[in-house]
């Protein structure tokens, strides 16, 4: 069948498309197989990149850049300093479930989850009216048509991004920052700590 | 001709059952919080074949609030993660159970 598919797929395509969707299928195995976190950290590297090759070949060159540089530089590199931050902790509680079977449970579900979704598709995988954008056909260069949409269909949504961004910054410095130097906890009662913390 | 549609599709759903795959069964928080990064992205992935499917660029700009959305999450979820370590030391998402009734 393979074969009978192949020769309507351009060589380099299929080939690129097989070694990146290894690579993504194997990376996410190391995330959730590894027992360090490091390593988890490395392999979701590897999926991430292998992503943005799958965008590049589908002609999503902004995006794929995007993805190298917010995904595998700056969430990864977050991802690695608070585990070097936190110590790796790499004995893992792996005995019995708090929730009693809970792993056959995981099992079970993702099993449905991804058989239903098969199941649901039954081979017609998209449906609806084709876009009038053509992506590929149009003069236009990828960049240039998201930037088109982006400042002219979604500039709401663009705008309330940024007031995303800054709410998660004042969020991340607000929770992370310790409690007052000034008090402390020995004379303070637990629950007012607590408070001064959450504040 | 390119790889079809389809395949993209396929992968991206073994992506994203790998990915809860992950989140149900690691009790390290921060391997969960990836296992929740490799859903989103399988996610990405989804759109960015619809929007090469249907002709339309609109999933592709979907895709960049994915990605905004997601660096913002990240940035907050971590900062909580540090301030749970802080107070119990331990990255065991089963110690967390202080919310219990």
């Amino acid at each position: 069948m393979i074969d009978l598919l192949a020769t309507q797929i351009a060589l380099p395509d299929l080939i690129t498309f097989l070694i990146a969707g290894c690579a993504v299928i194997l990376g996410a195995l190391g995330v959730i197989l590894m027992r360090n976190p490091v390593h988890s950290a490395l392999s979701m590297v590897m999926t991430l990149f292998a992503i943005a090759v799958l965008f590049i070949e589908q002609d999503a060159q902004f995006l794929a850049a995007v993805q190298v540089i917010v995904y595998a530089g700056a969430i990864v590199v977050l991802f690695l300093f608070v585990i070097m931050l936190l110590g790796v902790d790499k004995k893992e509680y792996l005995g019995k479930d708090q929730l009693r079977g809970q792993r056959p449970l995981a099992f079970l579900s993702v099993l449905v989850i991804f058989v239903e979704i098969m199941a649901l598709s039954r081979g017609n995988w998209v449906s609806g009216a084709k876009g009038t954008v053509l992506s590929t056909s149009s003069p236009l260069s990828n960049v240039e048509q998201l930037a088109r949409s982006i400042f002219t269909t979604y500039l709401l949504p663009f705008e309330a991004t940024s007031v995303l961004l800054i709410i998660a910054v004042v969020g991340a410095v607000v929770l992370v920052r310790r409690s007052d130097v000034k008090s402390s906890p020995a004379e303070e009662p637990e629950e007012l700590q607590t408070e001064s913390e959450m504040k | 001709m390119t790889v079809p549609g389809s395949w993209y599709l396929v992968l991206s759903a073994l992506l994203f059952s790998l990915g809860a795959l992950g989140f149900f069964t690691r009790r390290n928080v921060l391997i969960m919080f990836m296992s929740m990064e490799l859903m989103l992205n399988a996610v990405n992935l989804t759109f960015v074949t619809f929007s090469r499917m249907l002709g339309d660029i609109g999933g592709q700009t979907l895709v960049f609030f994915v990605l905004v959305v997601a660096a913002a999450e990240v940035v907050v979820g971590l900062g909580i993660i540090v301030a749970i370590f802080r107070r119990r030391s331990s990255a065991t998402a089963d110690d967390l159970s202080i919310f219990r009734g």
